[in-house]
C-alpha cells in the first residue's frame, strides 16, 4: 500500500530521485574515501616520513570532505523538492476525490476522518519519503560501500564483518521487532489515558452531580497505570538497544587489531591498511544501524498509506450521465417513484417504495421520528446520492440524467446542521449566488427574518463570520443559511429541519414571509414541529422509510392515526389554554 | 509577545491550529519560537517532577558517571595496543645482526639517513630489533580493552534502564497530579476556560512533555558527561591536537546559529500553513453539500489548490534547511577528521607522538562530535516540552475550590424540603445576579424555571447542586444548610438530568449504573424500564452490553437522553434538577422523554428548567429569569393575571402554538 501510493505520486519526480541517488552515492563515496586517504598518510607518509605527502594527502582529503558536503546538500534539496510535491499532489488527490464523493462516502468515512486524512496521513507519508531519500538511501549506501571498500584493503578479516554484520542485524532485528508492537500497544494505551481525561472535562457535571470524582479517579490511574507498565517495557528494549550495538562494533575493532596485527607481524598488511579497515567496519555498523532505525518509521507511515488509498481508491457512485441533459420540461416539480434507498449490506432499507408528486409551488412538508429516513428523502432531490431503486424526477427528468450543474442551480438547499463558512454575513450569502448586490441579500435577510438581527452586528452584512458560524447563535445560523437558499432565487427549496431553534413565533413569521414572497418555489419542508407544517399542502408521514400517511394537516387529522398521536402530542395541552 | 501585537485575528487562529497540528506530530523540528517569560522557572519545574527519585538520580548520575568513564578510557588503551603493532611492524625492518637495542637501531637508521624513521623509533615505548609484535602485550591490551567495553555497555544500560522506569513513574505522578486537580477546581474553571483548550492541555502538552522526557533528558546526562570525558582524555593526549578538535566547535555554532532559527522559522511558517490548510479542508468536508449544491465546488478547489502550493513551498523550506543540519555536522566531523589525520600524521613523523594516539584521538574526536549535536539538537525539544509544561503547570496552579470542612454533620435523611433563604449569589462582583431570593418547596412539589436563553436558568441549577458557592443566604435541604454538608453529601441526594447528554464509553448498563455503584442488576433493568431505554436497547447489537462509542455516536439524540434519564432514576436522589429538551428530538421519542421524566418525577422534589408549556402550567411554583435574575414568582394563573414577564413571554413564546391550536 505505502510503496504504491509512494511510487504513484513520486514518479512524476523520478528524475529528482535520480539526482538523490547520483548525489547521496557521491556523498557515500566520498565518505567512503576518506578513510583510505588516511591510510596512505599513515603508509606512505608517516611511515616514510614524507612530510610533503602529508600535506598534498591532506589537502586532498580536504577537497573530499568539501565535495562530500556539496553532494549531501543538493542530495536533500532534491530529496525535499520531490517528497514535499509528492505530499502536496497526494493532498490534492485527496481533496479533489473527496469533493466529488456522494454524501453516502462523506458519511461513510466521517468528515472528521477525511480532515485527518486529508492532511496528518499525509504528514506522515512525506515525511517517510524524506527520510527515506536520504538516511535510508544513504545507510546502505555506507554500509554496502564500506563492505567493498574493506575487502579492498586485502587484509583477509572480511570474516569478522561477516560474523559482526549478521549479528549487529540479529540485534537490531530482535529489540525492533520486539518494540514495534509494544509501540502499538503504547498508543492505544495512550489513546485510552487520553479518552478518559476528555470524559472527565466534557461530563465534569455529571461526574459531580454523581458524586462520582474518587471512582473517576479510580478509572482513570487504572489507563495511567497501564500506560506506564507498557512504557516501562518500551524504555526498557530501547534502552538495550544502544549499549548492545556499541559493544558488537567495539569488539569487532579489538577482533580487527588483534587478528590484524598477526598479519601485520607476518608483512602480509600494512599497519595503516588496518586502521583503515577498521574504520570501515564502524561506518559498515553505523549504516546498518541507522537503516533498522528508519524501519521503525515504515508501520506508522503505512498505516497513514492505507487510510489515504482507501480514500483515493473509493469511486464515488455519483456520475454525470454519459450525455446529460440540459432541457427541463417541468421546472419546479420533484416527483418520487418507488424510490428505495438502502446501504449495502444493511438489513432494512432507508426508504422502501416512496411514491409522491410535488407540483411548482406546492409545499411538501415530510415529518417522522429520528431514522425515519427524512434527510435521506430530501437529499436525494439535488442527488447528494443516487437511489438503489425508482426514480427521483426534477424539473421533469429523471436526476441521473440531468447534467449536475443544471440541477443544482435550480435548487436552494438549507441543510439540518445550518452551516456557515469563516467570512463574513455578505460572503455567506453570496455563497447562494455570486453577484447579489446588497439590496437582494438584504430582500432575502428580510424574508428570512434576519434582516433585524444582522443590521444590529457590528459592521451588518459585513460583520465577521466564524469558522462554522459560531459566532452567531443556533437560530440566527439557520436564518442566515435560509436567506442563503433564497437569495439563490431557485425552483425548489428544501428545508431539512431549518426552524428547530426558532421560536414559534419567528418561525410563524418566516413562513408567512416565504409563502407570501416565493409563491412559484417548489418547497420540502422536514420538520420536529406540527405547528410548523399545518398549512402544507401535503404532509408525508415517514416511519420506518415507508409512508404512513400522505395528505393535508386536516386530512390526516381525521384519518391518519400516527398523525393524530404526534399532532396531539404537541398541540393538546395548548388546546386546553 | 511583541510578536502577537502584529498578529491580525486571523493569523492568531492560524497559529493556534498550527500549534495543535504540532503538538500533534510530536515533531522535534516544529518548534514555535519559546516564550522566554518564566521559561528558566517552567524548565527546573519540569525538572522538579523527577525529584521525588532523587536516590534513583543519584544511582543514575553514578552509574553513568562511570560507564563514560570506562567507555571514555578505552580508545586510549586501544590506542596504546595499535603503538605496540606499529612497534612490531618497525622492529621488523631490515636492520643489521649487530643492532640488539632500541638505541642501535636508532644509530642504524641515522646512519642510513632515515632521520624520520628514526626519529618515531625513538619515541617508542618499547623496541626490540627483529623482535616483532608483542603478542603477550597486545593480548593484555585488548582483553583490558574488552573489559571496559563490556562493564561499559553493562553500566550504561543498566542506568538507561533506571532513568526509563524514573521517567515513566514521573510521568505517571504528573498525570495523577492533573487527575487530582480536576476533582478540586471548581466548577467556574471549567465554566471559564475553553474546554478544547482544556483538553489539549491535558493531553497533548502532557504527551509532548513525557517526550522531551524520554528523547532528550534521559540522555543528556550522559551526553554532557561524555563531551567532559572524552575532552580530558584528549588533553591528556596532545594538547595541540585538542585545539585542532576544538576549532570544530565554533564551526558547529556557526552552522546551528546561522541554519537553526531559520529552520525554525520556516518550520513555524509551515505550522501555520498546515493550520490553515486545515481549517481551509475542514471547512469545505463540513460544508460538503452546500458547497456542491451552490456549484461552488472549483471556486474551493482553486482556494485549496493556492493554500496547498503555499504550504509545499513551506515546507519545502523547513525539510530542506533541517535536512542540511546533519549534513553539516558530518562535514565539520569531517573536517576534524582531516585535521587530526594530517597534524597527528606530521606529529607522528616527526617522532612527537605515537602512531596509537593519534588513532585514539581520531575515535575521541568521532565520540566528541556527536553527543554535541544531540545536544544542540536537543535544545529544540527542551523549548517546546517547557512550553508545554509551562501550560500544565497554570493548570496545577489554579485556585482550588476550598476543601469540606472536617467537622461536617452527617446527612439526614428527608423527603426533600427545599428552602432559599435570602439568597445572594453573582458570577462577578461587578455584576450582581440574584440579589436577595427567598423561597420554599415542599416535598413532592415541581418548580418551573423559565426565561429566555441566557437569562441564567442554568445559575439556579449550579446553586442547587452547589457547583458554585453562595455570596449571602443559605440554601437548606431537609432542614441541612447545603454549605455545611461535604459536597458528597449535598450532591448525592439530587439527580441531574441534563440537556448535555455526557455518556462515557462503556457499555448502556454501566452507563445507568453510573447513578448509584451500588445499584444491583435488577435495579438497573427496572430503571432502564421505567424510562424506556429497555425499548430500543433490544435493537442494538449487544444489548445492555452494547458498548457506546465515544460521544455516544451509536445512540441517537433522544436515545442518550433516555439513557440520562435512567441514570438518574437509578440514583434514587429526593431532589431532581430537570432540563427539558427543546427540538433536538422527533416528537415520538420527545414524548417517551415526556413520559419518562414523568415517571422520574413522581413523589420527588423537581426543578425544571421549563420549555413545554404543559410542564410549566402543571408546576407548582414558577420561577420567571431575566437576565440573570428572578423576576417573578407564583403559579400559572396568577402570573398571567399580573401581566409582567411572564404573561410578555407566554405571548411571545407560544402564541404561535395558539394559532395551531385554533386550526386544529
Amino acid at each position: 500500500m505505502l510503496r504504491r501510493l509512494l511510487w504513484r505520486y513520486l514518479r512524476p519526480y523520478r528524475w529528482l530521485l535520480v539526482g538523490v541517488l547520483v548525489f547521496q552515492f557521491a556523498s557515500a563515496l566520498a565518505m567512503l574515501y576518506l578513510p583510505r586517504l588516511n591510510a596512505d598518510i599513515i603508509d606512505k607518509g608517516v611511515s616514510t616520513g614524507d612530510t610533503a605527502y602529508i600535506w598534498r594527502t591532506g589537502g586532498l582529503m580536504l577537497a573530499v570532505s568539501l565535495g562530500q558536503i556539496a553532494a549531501a546538500i543538493v542530495a536533500t534539496y532534491f530529496a525535499a523538492r520531490a517528497s514535499m510535491q509528492a505530499g502536496r499532489d497526494i493532498r490534492d488527490g485527496v481533496y479533489e476525490r473527496v469533493s466529488g464523493f456522494s454524501e453516502r462516502e462523506i458519511s461513510q468515512f466521517g468528515a472528521g476522518s477525511l480532515i485527518t486524512r486529508n492532511t496528518n496521513d499525509v504528514q506522515q507519508v512525506q515525511m517517510l519519503a524524506m527520510m527515506g531519500s536520504t538516511m535510508l538511501v544513504s545507510a546502505p549506501m555506507l554500509a554496502i560501500g564500506g563492505i567493498i571498500m574493506a575487502l579492498r584493503q586485502d587484509v583477509d578479516l572480511s570474516w569478522l564483518i561477516a560474523v559482526s554484520v549478521p549479528v549487529l542485524l540479529l540485534i537490531a532485528g530482535l529489540v525492533i521487532s520486539r518494540m514495534v508492537p509494544l509501540f502499538r500497544s503504547y498508543q492505544g494505551k495512550l489513546d485510552a489515558v487520553n479518552r478518559v481525561m476528555r470524559e472527565q472535562l466534557t461530563g465534569v457535571r455529571v461526574v459531580r452531580a454523581f458524586v462520582r470524582e474518587v471512582i473517576e479517579a479510580e478509572r482513570f490511574r487504572l489507563a495511567n497505570t497501564d500506560i506506564m507498565v507498557v512504557g516501562r517495557k518500551v524504555g526498557s528494549l530501547f534502552v538495550l538497544l544502544f549499549p548492545a550495538v556499541m559493544l558488537v562494533l567495539n569488539v569487532t575493532t579489538i577482533g580487527v587489531l588483534w587478528f590484524g596485527a598477526k598479519q601485520v607481524d607476518a608483512g602480509t598488511v600494512q599497519i595503516g591498511t588496518l586502521l583503515a579497515f577498521m574504520q570501515y567496519v564502524g561506518q559498515i555498523l553505523f549504516g546498518v544501524l541507522m537503516a533498522s532505525f528508519m524501519t521503525v518509521m515504515i508501520p506508522r507511515a503505512a498505516v497513514s498509506a492505507e487510510r489515504i488509498t482507501e480514500v483515493l481508491n473509493s469511486k464515488t457512485t455519483l456520475v454525470e450521465a454519459d450525455r446529460p441533459v440540459h432541457e427541463q420540461p417541468r421546472p419546479g416539480e420533484i416527483a418520487f417513484e418507488d424510490v428505495t434507498f438502502a446501504y449495502p449490506e444493511a438489513e432494512h432499507p432507508v426508504l422502501d417504495g416512496i411514491t409522491f408528486t410535488a407540483e411548482p409551488g406546492q409545499t411538501i412538508a415530510v415529518i417522522g421520528s429520528t431514522g425515519a429516513g427524512k434527510t435521506t428523502l430530501v437529499s436525494l432531490i439535488p442527488r447528494l446520492f443516487d437511489t438503489t431503486g425508482g426514480t427521483v424526477r426534477v424539473d421533469g427528468v429523471d436526476v441521473r440524467e440531468l447534467e449536475m450543474e443544471t440541477l443544482w442551480s435550480g435548487i436552494g438547499l438549507v441543510p439540518q446542521r445550518a452551516f456557515l463558512f469563516a467570512g463574513t454575513v455578505a460572503s455567506n450569502l453570496r455563497l447562494g449566488k455570486e453577484d447579489a448586490d446588497d439590496g437582494e441579500l438584504w430582500e432575502a435577510l428580510a424574508i428570512a427574518q434576519a434582516s433585524d438581527f444582522v443590521s444590529q452586528m457590528d459592521g451588518g452584512l459585513d460583520a465577521k463570520i466564524a469558522q462554522g458560524g459560531t459566532n452567531v447563535s443556533g437560530g440566527q445560523r439557520q436564518r442566515l443559511a435560509i436567506a442563503r437558499a433564497v437569495l439563490r432565487r431557485p425552483r425548489i427549496l428544501i428545508f431539512d429541519d431549518s426552524f428547530s431553534a426558532l421560536d414559534l413565533a419567528t418561525d410563524a413569521r418566516l413562513r408567512q414571509a416565504l409563502w407570501r414572497e416565493l409563491p412559484q418555489v417548489t418547497k420540502v419542508v422536514v420538520a420536529q414541529r406540527v405547528s410548523t407544517v399545518t398549512d402544507a399542502d401535503a404532509i408525508l408521514i415517514l416511519e420506518d422509510g415507508r409512508i404512513a400517511g400522505l395528505g393535508t394537516h386536516a386530512e390526516l387529522l381525521e384519518s391518519n392515526r400516527t398523525y393524530r398521536e404526534i399532532a396531539e402530542s404537541q398541540l393538546s395541552v395548548e388546546a386546553g389554554a | 509577545m511583541t510578536t502577537d501585537q502584529t498578529l491580525t485575528e486571523e493569523e492568531k487562529a492560524e497559529e493556534e491550529a498550527g500549534e495543535q497540528a504540532r503538538i500533534a506530530s510530536n515533531s522535534w523540528q516544529g518548534v514555535a519560537p519559546g516564550k522566554a517569560d518564566n521559561f528558566k522557572q517552567s524548565f527546573f519545574r519540569m525538572l522538579g517532577l523527577l525529584a521525588p527519585h532523587k536516590l534513583a538520580l543519584v544511582v543514575v548520575t553514578f552509574l553513568g558517571s562511570a560507564g563514560v568513564v570506562l567507555t571514555v578510557i578505552a580508545p586510549k588503551i586501544l590506542g596504546r595496543a595499535t603503538d605496540v603493532v606499529f612497534e612490531g611492524a618497525f622492529s621488523r625492518l631490515p636492520f643489521p645482526p649487530t643492532v640488539t637495542t632500541q638505541a642501535d637501531a636508532v644509530t642504524a637508521l641515522r646512519a642510513a639517513g632515515q632521520n624520520r624513521v628514526a626519529d618515531m623509533v625513538a619515541a617508542m615505548d618499547h623496541f626490540v630489533p627483529g623482535a616483532g609484535i608483542d603478542f603477550v602485550r597486545l593480548g593484555q591490551l585488548l582483553l583490558l580493552v574488552l573489559l571496559l567495553y563490556v562493564s561499559g555497555a553493562l553500566l550504561m544500560w543498566a542506568q538507561g534502564y533506571i532513568i526509563n522506569v524514573v521517567m515513566v513513574r514521573a510521568m505517571w505522578q504528573l498525570r495523577e497530579q492533573v487527575e487530582a486537580k480536576i476533582n478540586r477546581l471548581p466548577l467556574s474553571y471549567f465554566d471559564r476556560v475553553q474546554r478544547g483548550e482544556l483538553i489539549s492541555r491535558v493531553t497533548n502538552d502532557i504527551d509532548n512533555i513525557t517526550q522531551t522526557m524520554q528523547q532528550s533528558l534521559s540522555s543528556a546526562l550522559t551526553s554532557v558527561l561524555t563531551v567532559i570525558g572524552v575532552l580530558v582524555m584528549m588533553f591528556t593526549i596532545s594538547w595541540k591536537l585538542t585545539l585542532v578538535a576544538l576549532v570544530s566547535l565554533p564551526l558547529m555554532a556557526v552552522i546551528f546559529g546561522v541554519i537553526g532559527p531559520r529552520s525554525q522559522k520556516a518550520f513555524g511558517i509551515q505550522w501555520r500553513k498546515v493550520g490553515r490548510l486545515n481549517a481551509r479542508v475542514e471547512e469545505s468536508f463540513s460544508g460538503h453539500a452546500l458547497v456542491k449544491v451552490f456549484g461552488r465546488r472549483r471556486e474551493f478547489q482553486t482556494r485549496f489548490r493556492a493554500d496547498n502550493e503555499e504550504l509545499y513551498q513551506a515546507s519545502f523550506k523547513a525539510q530542506f534547511l533541517s535536512g542540511i543540519i546533519w549534513p553539516g555536522m558530518s562535514f565539520v566531523g569531517n573536517l576534524q577528521y582531516v585535521g587530526i589525520a594530517v597534524i597527528g600524521g606530521l606529529m607522528v613523523a616527526n617522532g612527537t607522538m605515537s602512531l596509537g594516539s593519534v588513532q585514539a584521538f581520531i575515535q575521541y574526536s568521532q565520540m566528541f562530535s556527536q553527543p554535541l549535536s544531540q545536544l544542540g539538537g536537543m535544545a529544540a525539544v527542551v523549548q517546546s516540552g517547557t512550553a508545554s509544561a509551562e501550560r500544565v503547570f497554570q493548570l496545577l496552579d489554579e485556585d482550588e475550590q476550598d476543601p469540606d470542612a472536617q467537622d461536617a454533620p452527617a446527612a439526614v435523611d428527608g423527603n426533600g424540603t427545599i428552602v432559599f433563604e435570602h439568597v445572594r449569589f453573582s458570577y462577578s462582583p461587578d455584576k450582581p445576579l440574584i440579589e436577595d431570593l427567598s423561597f420554599t418547596v415542599r416535598p413532592g412539589q415541581t418548580v418551573a424555571i423559565v426565561g429566555p436563553t441566557g437569562a441564567g436558568k442554568t445559575t439556579l441549577v449550579n446553586l442547587l447542586m452547589r457547583f458554585y458557592e453562595l455570596d449571602g443566604g443559605r440554601i437548606l435541604v431537609d432542614g441541612q444548610d447545603i454549605a455545611t454538608l461535604t459536597r458528597h453529601d449535598a450532591r448525592a441526594r439530587t439527580g441531574m438530568v441534563l440537556q448535555d447528554t455526557w455518556l462515557f464509553s462503556d457499555t448502556i448498563r454501566e452507563n445507568i449504573r453510573y447513578g448509584r455503584q451500588s445499584a444491583t442488576d435488577e435495579e438497573v433493568l427496572a430503571a432502564a424500564r421505567a424510562t424506556y431505554v429497555d425499548r430500543f436497547v433490544h435493537s442494538l447489537p449487544h444489548g445492555y452490553d452494547t458498548v457506546l462509542e465515544e460521544d455516544a455516536a451509536n445512540l441517537s439524540a433522544g436515545e442518550r437522553q433516555l439513557v440520562t434519564i435512567a441514570r438518574a432514576f437509578v440514583a434514587q436522589p429526593s431532589v431532581l434538577i430537570l432540563d427539558e429538551a427543546t427540538s433536538s428530538v422527533d416528537t415520538r421519542t420527545e414524548r417517551l422523554l415526556q413520559h419518562a421524566m414523568a415517571t422520574l418525577r413522581e413523589g420527588r422534589t423537581s426543578f425544571v428548567i421549563a420549555h413545554r408549556l404543559s410542564t410549566i402550567r402543571d408546576a407548582d411554583l414558577i420561577l420567571v429569569m431575566e437576565h440573570g435574575a428572578i423576576v417573578e414568582k407564583g403559579n400559572h394563573e396568577g402570573l398571567i393575571a399580573s401581566r409582567g414577564a411572564y404573561h410578555r413571554l407566554y405571548q411571545s413564546q407560544f402564541a404561535g402554538a395558539l394559532v395551531d391550536e385554533e386550526v386544529a
